[in-house]
């Protein structure tokens, strides 16, 4: 009878594996929320300090962490973002939570603690809205387009979207459930072809790296994503006529705690500055 | 032994010992609980007879048992070597065929793309020379859950092998028998506790795989979509749906455990030991 307590353990051990296979495996993405709780007592900072933290904007102090949710196809730009926005308020900290937008209402409907949500399509912003979860209205910051991705130099020499119709392609897009999926069937449709993926990826990224690992000949991804992977992987513009345009809308969220340090963080994205980082990772202006 | 043993169980119950069970229990027991709270009862019966979601649980079942059978045909002599065969860098090659426990499954899911994949070191020959490609099918699957299933197994039953008496093997062979008639009706029956429950523990590993095979074997409906990537993806849309697949899956996971669990581990057990 040696063998009972072992038996136990291991059948305890099957029935976590079965719950933690359910949960989400690979996306847990809790923000690294940083204690900031120096200076309980947060009055008027002394004007003449504040004036050379914040140089020439006019604006009130910014202080305290800003926990930011957004886009996972945000990650490059955002994190560029908050750090020139750190530069030029010294006194704030913000924290980036990234993952797949629908993933970041979820978390915010359960109570995670966000300030600013950025998300990569209206859809999911209108279900924070429609729940009520936002304190400011949602403005949009920027548009991304989607492009064909395939492997450096465009080794099967695709042109456009009509040549993803051969079957003897590897062609992976995002599943439906997902923005870019929901996008890549649009321009399928609108392109008046039949394309039959051999997988539905659950996130853009995975379309990408698909094609830069060679197991694919080509995908629909973001133009932004095209451009992450530089030397990996080339891009097949879609016209203009068949495209769609994906619009990121932001805005602070109800149960903010530091709303001041989330408008100024908006502002910051929304302003000259954000615009150009935005820019420079192929976003297009709203 | 026996006797002994039931005595000192009935006598004093070591209460730290059951409340840290108590609160071990109630771990694994609360999320669970925290699914059938949240669960829409109500729309159930739609999401469980929709049809990609069958679709789902069939190629889920199919794989799983697949991957297990595999595991069983490779992981029983794996485990024989590793338990019974000296060679040098023994313990290299057992830390190298339990590895794929402790990879984070999506880097086990890159990692099969360079070995199996179409530019992979094997797989760029399987593709050209026989026109075997494995990424974005049901075989696949197969291969991402078996290789993150068949640890489970060898090392299962390569503890029973060590921990078995080798005399009555000797004995086996002394009087005549074969080799493959001594490990068939010795060595096996004797093990067969431990090949069982490791064979449930790589079924369910396998069934609940989800990161290597979205990796490796994509995801489509019918061809590699298994339940945990449907249930993965209607969360993004439909989290009740999500729920209600999700639950479907324990359901399935838990009544084959508490099964085998009384059929196989139970009175069996004192007769193979």
């Amino acid at each position: 009878m040696r063998r009972h307590p072992r038996l136990l353990v291991a059948s305890l051990v099957i029935a976590s594996l079965v719950v933690a296979a359910c949960g989400d495996d690979d996306t847990e993405a809790t923000p690294t929320t940083v204690a900031a709780t120096e200076a309980p007592a947060v009055t008027d900072a002394p004007a003449a300090t504040d004036a050379a933290a914040t140089t020439a904007m006019e604006t009130p102090a910014v202080e305290g962490t800003v926990t930011v949710f957004a886009a996972a196809s945000l990650t490059a730009a955002f994190t560029e973002i908050g750090e020139v926005f750190m530069t030029e308020y010294p006194d704030a900290e913000v924290v980036f939570n990234f993952a797949a937008s629908s993933e970041l209402v979820t978390q915010i409907g359960e109570g995670a603690p966000a300030d600013v949500f950025a998300s990569a399509d209206r859809n999911n912003m209108t279900k924070l809205t429609d729940a009520g979860g936002n304190a400011t209205e949602p403005t949009l910051f920027a548009r991304n387009l989607l492009e064909i991705i395939v492997g450096p130099g465009n080794p099967s020499g695709i042109a456009g979207v009509a040549d993803l119709a051969d079957e003897d392609l590897i062609v992976v897009t995002c599943a439906p459930e997902v923005p870019c999926g929901k996008y890549a069937a649009e321009i399928f449709a609108n392109a008046g072809v039949t394309v039959t993926p051999k997988s539905l990826e659950e996130n853009v990224k995975a379309v990408a790296s698909k094609v830069t690992l060679g197991e694919a000949d080509a995908g629909i991804v973001y133009r932004t994503d095209v451009i992450a992977a530089g030397a990996d992987a080339s891009g097949v513009e879609i016209p203009e006529d068949i495209n769609v345009v994906a619009e990121y809308p932001v805005a602070v969220t109800k149960d903010a705690s530091n709303a001041e340090g989330a408008q100024a963080f908006i502002d910051f994205v929304l302003a000259e500055h954000g615009r150009e980082i935005l820019d420079s990772y192929g976003f297009l202006a709203p | 032994m026996s006797s002994g043993r039931r005595r000192g169980a009935r006598a004093r119950l070591p209460v730290p010992a059951l409340v840290l069970a108590a609160v071990a229990i109630a771990f694994f027991a609360l999320p669970l609980v925290g699914l059938l709270w949240r669960a829409p009862w109500s729309n159930a019966w739609r999401y469980l007879t929709d049809d990609d979601a069958l679709t789902a649980l069939r190629l889920s079942i199919v794989c799983s048992l697949w991957a297990t059978a595999l595991s069983i045909v490779f992981g029983v002599p794996l485990a024989w070597v590793l338990a019974r065969v000296e060679f040098p860098g023994r313990t290299v090659v057992r830390a190298l065929c339990t590895l794929s426990m402790v990879l984070p499954p999506v880097v086990g899911g890159v990692a099969l793309f360079f070995a199996l994949g179409r530019r992979g070191l094997v797989g760029q020959y399987l593709d050209r020379w026989f026109d075997i490609r494995l990424p974005f099918t049901t075989a696949g699957v197969v291969v991402a859950q078996t290789f993150v299933a068949m640890p489970f197994l060898v090392i299962t039953v390569e503890a029973a092998l060590r921990q078995l008496d080798q005399r009555v093997e000797d004995a086996a062979r002394t009087l005549g028998a074969s080799r493959w008639y001594t490990f068939r009706r010795v060595t096996l029956p004797a093990v067969r506790p431990a090949l069982v429950a490791g064979a449930v523990l790589s079924w369910a590993r396998a069934l609940g795989e989800f990161g290597a095979t979205i990796t490796f074997a994509g995801n489509f409906p019918g061809t590699t979509q298994t339940m945990p990537l449907a249930v993965y993806l209607s969360l993004e849309t439909n989290p009740e749906e999500a729920i209600v697949l999700a639950l479907l899956l324990i359901a399935i996971s838990f009544g084959v455990l508490v099964g085998l669990r009384d059929r196989w581990f139970g009175a069996r057990t004192a007769v193979a030991a």
